[in-house]
């Protein structure tokens, strides 16, 4: 992790991308989500997607962790075709986290269980090494006090915070964050954006669909900008958010100013 | 008294501005009057009601031949007893009832064109259930099975008693667990099978638990159903309250004994009954409260 940090172009540019997605195409019915779809993240890096509602941001996230199923294309992670038939979904799945705009905690269980479900049941820990190893995390972010709750019991931003911890416990390569900040008030925000800051420091491979232009500017290495399926534009985040080539993304650009959210 | 309205939506709003009426003293006195007015016009109705049935020219011989009183105390304690056997069927059914139900309703739910056979099996056998008068399917494996004369099939009347409750009742609680499986959103299957859980440990862990909270009331509500339809198997022989009742009334030339067994229900069945209606308003005020 450390020494991919100390210079993360070269590291980049030798090893296979954490994910490489090549013609990807989605449509649901007579609706074209995904027309051709190319991107490479990789191992370390932070790459978010921007772009209006609709713009298929979401449905990539969602076909890249096998949760719906492509049409054409092909979805590699580290090296391994997770899209090729007869590939274990669920083998892949634990693989990559997802994080939801709607939290999805499960509101029957407490916090602990919502953590330690997966690695005791997918991975086969024994409780007491699974609770061992959720509560370090919920200690790493702040929620340690809340292990016992129940989600109704939360607030958001918690919420949120303890679904992110959900997906962690798994040790995913990669993370996807789907507009994981849009459900919540505002000054809720904060608490969720510096969860994702502390993994970006840590080194998390990270694609994040995100409508917060200022935290994508902060943290991504790369912004991919989403129109009609397809990606528009990508760059340094300086690049994108400061001289847009295409005349979509600056007017994509324009209108989220003119909201006053940049 | 209703709650909602919103901040302008209240009527006491604007009781100040009528003067004295939003008084907490005028408020009492109305309370009170209301309920006053409630007692009254109940007791008006039932002595109504009373008196015409009192008054009706066959009241006396319906009184002798109903209302009993010599021939209640006498067969009550038989009845009593021979409610028990109710109460056996009724709990052994009941058991049987909720995992069969659980099992038909999983094997529905099942996805893909290879689960078919098995989605159309279940099919067709909570439509047949649903479809047949408990009491046929009672008379046909009451007297049917054991009339097959095979060593191994049991000839108890009572074991086909629970067989059949336990056959029609199932179809039936199997579609309301189904209606709760369905009422999880799919978000949270997504969230499960997100973290590497197959399809049969989401359901298991995550979508069952949340969808046999949600179904509850309405199971409480199929088994008051079933506690009043364990009577329909005294027409196979079980010697159970309503067939007791009858060999009371045989004995006595009296139908007091049906009265007797009318009260008996009502003592077990109407708390059961308050008992889902308490919990039907409590969900729904969860469900009111919290936001998602």
């Amino acid at each position: 992790m450390s020494a991919a940090a100390a210079d993360p172009d070269e590291a980049r540019a030798a090893a296979t991308p954490a994910l490489l997605v090549a013609g990807l195409y989605k449509s649901f019915g007579q609706l074209e989500v995904l027309r051709g779809i190319d991107l490479a993240v990789a191992e370390h890096e932070v790459v978010c997607l921007i772009g209006a509602s609709g713009s298929g941001k979401s449905t990539l996230l969602r076909c890249v962790n096998l949760l719906e199923p492509i049409d054409a294309g092909r979805i590699v992670v580290a090296g391994e075709e997770i899209t090729a038939p007869r590939v274990d979904v669920n083998r892949i799945r634990r693989r990559i986290g997802i994080v939801f705009q709607a939290f999805n905690l499960f509101p029957h269980m407490t916090v602990l269980d919502n953590v330690t479900l997966a690695p005791r049941k997918v991975l086969h820990l024994p409780r007491a090494e699974a609770a061992d190893r959720a509560l370090a995390l919920l200690e790493r972010f702040g929620l340690a006090d809340k292990r016992a709750e129940f989600p109704d019991r939360l607030s958001g931003g918690q919420q949120q915070r303890v679904a992110i911890v959900r997906a962690l416990a798994m040790e995913p390569e990669l993370l996807l964050l789907d507009e994981v900040t849009s459900a919540l008030d505002p000054e809720l925000v904060a608490e969720v954006l510096a969860v994702i800051r502390q993994l970006a420091r840590g080194g998390m491979t990270m694609l994040i669909a995100t409508h917060e232009m200022g935290f994508a500017r902060d943290i991504a290495n790369r912004v991919c900008f989403l129109d009609a399926g397809r990606i528009l534009e990508e760059g340094p985040p300086e690049q994108i958010f400061r001289a847009p080539r295409a005349e979509r993304t600056q007017r994509f650009l324009q209108r989220v100013m003119e909201a006053g959210r940049l | 008294m209703t709650f909602g309205g919103g901040p302008l939506g209240h009527p006491g709003d604007l009781i100040p501005l009528q003067g004295p009426r939003g008084s907490r003293l005028v408020r009492d006195r109305d309370a009170l009057r209301s309920t006053a007015v409630a007692l009254l016009s109940t007791v008006i109705v039932f002595a109504a009601l009373g008196l015409l049935v009192v008054n009706a020219p066959g009241w006396a011989a319906v009184q002798r031949s109903f209302f009993n009183g010599a021939v209640f105390a006498k067969s009550l304690p038989a009845i009593v007893g021979a409610f028990w056997v109710n109460v056996q069927l009724f709990l052994l059914a009941e058991v049987l009832i909720l995992v069969l139900g659980l099992v038909l309703a999983i094997l529905r739910s099942l996805p893909g064109p290879v689960f078919f056979p098995v989605r159309l099996m279940a099919m067709i056998y909570t439509d047949i259930f649903r479809a047949l008068p408990g009491v046929l399917v009672i008379y046909i494996l009451g007297f049917g099975m054991p009339g097959l004369g095979i060593e191994a099939i049991p000839r108890e009347p009572f074991f086909w008693a629970v067989v059949s409750l336990t056959l029609i009742y199932s179809a039936y609680v199997s579609e309301v667990y189904r209606a709760g499986i369905e009422s999880i959103h799919p978000s949270q299957e997504a969230a499960a099978r997100s973290l590497g859980l197959s399809r049969v440990q989401s359901l298991r862990y995550v979508i069952v638990p949340q969808a046999i909270r949600r179904v509850i009331p309405p199971l409480l509500n199929d088994f008051i159903g079933l506690q009043k339809d364990t009577v329909l198997v005294s027409y196979v022989g079980v010697v159970e309250i309503f067939r007791q009742s009858y060999i009371k009334q045989a004995a006595n030339f009296n139908f007091t004994p049906y009265i007797a067994t009318a009260l008996v229900f009502l003592v077990v069945t109407i708390p059961l009954a308050r008992l889902t209606d308490v919990l039907v308003q409590r969900d729904r005020r969860r469900a009111a409260t919290s936001s998602r």
